[in-house]
């Protein structure tokens, strides 16, 4: 029983770079800032050439995962000269801890920036303590 | 998006993905080459014109200052990323701060028709080849 245990980690171990190196090469991780204040968590994420309707922001479990297909029209028959990006495909995904409220989360696209406003629940908000002078 | 056949995503790619990342991360203080990471350019003829795509996200579409001397075209401008003070951050890996790419363009465009649109976060500048230097059909009698 242990052995078999032992041999499923191990496949598992070996499958996943394959794996990852595949997914790499068609879907790019976009650049991002993160930060946390009292309220949520901020994510701007650069996605630049993908527009609303090629953008999905989903959650799955405990897993926040953003995606988005780059489309730039392009006069026909066109030529490429010099290429420094070659991105069809943005994705990435981040893991969320239990106190964010997955239900609440906002999204908005401007100029080619997805910002995620992923609050806190309620009962995870710091509180203010009134001292009361005596 | 540039997904031309015949040019796949290579080592170099790569390597200029780490450069930038990398100038991100050092916020672009001490090595003004952030510059040269931000924004990334590609660039597409066809017989009548060359386009110009830079990728540059978050981009006031007002403080671009583009130039086209003869053949070279020059892209100015600046991307602020306004940090919050007192939150915690994760992760800082956007450009932030001034840029300015030069590119020579074939020789043959024309520095009069030149047009430039920004949409998600793309700068598309379309520059028109002159007349004298298009193709032209010729007939046989």
């Amino acid at each position: 029983m242990s052995d078999k245990t032992e041999l499923t980690t191990t496949q598992a171990r070996e499958v996943q770079p394959a794996a990852e190196q595949k997914r790499v090469e068609q879907k790019v991780r976009p650049l991002v800032d993160i930060f946390e204040d009292d309220s949520g968590i901020t994510v701007h994420a650069d996605m630049p050439g993908v527009s609303r309707d090629r953008l999905n922001v989903k959650v799955e479990g405990d897993t926040l995962t953003i995606d988005g297909e780059v489309d730039i029209p392009m006069p026909e028959g066109m030529e490429p000269l010099y290429a420094e990006s070659r991105i069809t495909h943005y994705q990435r995904g981040f893991t969320l801890s239990p106190e964010m409220d997955v239900d609440k989360v906002e999204a908005s696209l401007k100029n080619g920036v997805l910002t995620l406003r992923i609050p806190k629940r309620e009962e995870h908000k710091p509180k203010k303590i009134e001292v009361k002078v005596a | 998006m540039f997904a031309f056949p015949g040019l796949e995503r290579s080592l170099f790619d790569d390597l200029l993905r780490l450069q930038r990342e990398m100038e991100s991360l050092w916020g672009g203080t001490a090595i003004r080459a952030g510059a040269a990471g931000f924004p990334a350019v590609n660039v597409g003829t066809t017989a009548e014109a060359v386009d110009v795509y830079l990728f540059a996200p978050g981009v006031d579409p007002t403080t671009f200052d583009i130039s086209l001397q003869n053949n070279v075209l020059t892209v100015a401008g600046e991307r602020r990323v306004i940090r919050e003070e007192g939150a915690s951050y994760y992760r800082k890996e956007r450009f932030d701060g001034e840029f300015r790419r030069v590119l020579t363009l074939p020789e043959d465009v024309d520095p009069d028709r030149v047009d430039a649109s920004y949409s998600d976060g793309v700068l598309h500048i379309h520059v028109e080849r002159k007349e004298s230097s298009k193709p032209k059909q010729i007939k046989v009698n």
